[in-house]
């Protein structure tokens, strides 16, 4: 039996990497990928409490954070695709116009 | 024992997925590396005895959500995204950021206190099968919050369209 500590290690692992990316990429695309890493890292966490606890509420909570996961990449997908067509960047250090 | 040989391959194999995801210069490939994540995220879920949530993690991430991104990627100019820094200027801040992040949870971790056990042992999810337990649960006491996923979802739908779309001209 896997103790749920290596469970939980794991996930925070995967959150950081994500945190990581999130702050250190340049590319737009790859900032929406590490949020999905957190997401993600977040889900292995419910999943695995939910295992642990005998309770289903995690998994149910981890359904929802996938169908807003879905909600997300699409909305951001769409703002990358109207960020692309105005500026021809994807670079987020290239967009400055809200710049004081 | 050989779950924990397995847990530990899955574990390391999902951080250096995840890692590589971050770090590599084409996007393309970080694409192809996170769908690799994400079938041994799915099976991370079967040990826990989560089918219908591994099922809906390649269903929905790897069929559904990398794809919108390898369209998205398809759209940029590679050629020039290959020849400049791939990090901004204050990467080693970020990462200094992310390790106290780190150490902070895994500090925090460790002083964890588990609930008293729930209702939905191993025997009982056996009995009604994983599938039906969670509809039941989702459909009586989540049925608002459902509702309102479902509202999300439509918001995306419009919300994609109206951002993406070109201006007419009037």
């Amino acid at each position: 039996m896997v103790p749920l500590s290596w469970y939980m290690l794991l996930s925070t692992v995967i959150f950081t990497v994500g945190v990581f990316g999130f702050l250190s990429r340049k590319n737009i695309i790859i900032m929406f990928m590490s949020i999905e890493l957190m997401l993600n890292a977040v889900n292995i966490n419910l999943i695995s409490l939910s295992h642990y606890l005998q309770d289903l509420r995690g998994q149910i909570l981890a359904f929802f954070v996938i169908a807003v996961a879905a909600a997300e990449a699409a909305i951001g997908l769409a703002i990358v695709i109207a960020l692309f067509r105005n500026r021809a960047t994807a670079h987020v250090d290239e967009v400055k116009e809200m710049q004081g | 024992m050989i779950q924990q040989l397995l847990f530990a391959y899955f574990a390391l194999a999902s951080v250096l997925f995840s890692i590589l995801v971050v770090t590599r210069k084409n996007p393309v490939h970080s694409v192809l590396w996170m769908l690799l994540l994400f079938f041994h995220i799915a099976s991370l879920y079967l040990f826990l005895n989560a089918e219908f949530m591994a099922a809906i993690q390649i269903i929905v991430y790897a069929g559904g959500i990398l794809v919108l991104f390898l369209f998205v990627v398809m759209l940029m100019n590679l050629r020039q995204e290959l020849l400049i820094n791939r990090f901004i200027g204050a990467w080693p801040t970020s990462l200094t950021f992310a390790i106290g992040l780190l150490v902070v949870i895994i500090m925090s971790v460790k002083s964890f206190i588990a609930a008293p056990p729930g209702m939905y042992s191993i025997d009982l999810i056996k009995q009604e099968t994983h599938t039906k337990a969670l509809g039941k649960l989702l459909y009586t006491e989540f049925l608002y919050p459902f509702e309102i996923a479902s509202l999300i979802l439509l918001v995306a739908i419009v919300g994609a369209i109206v951002l993406a779309k070109r201006r007419l001209k009037s």
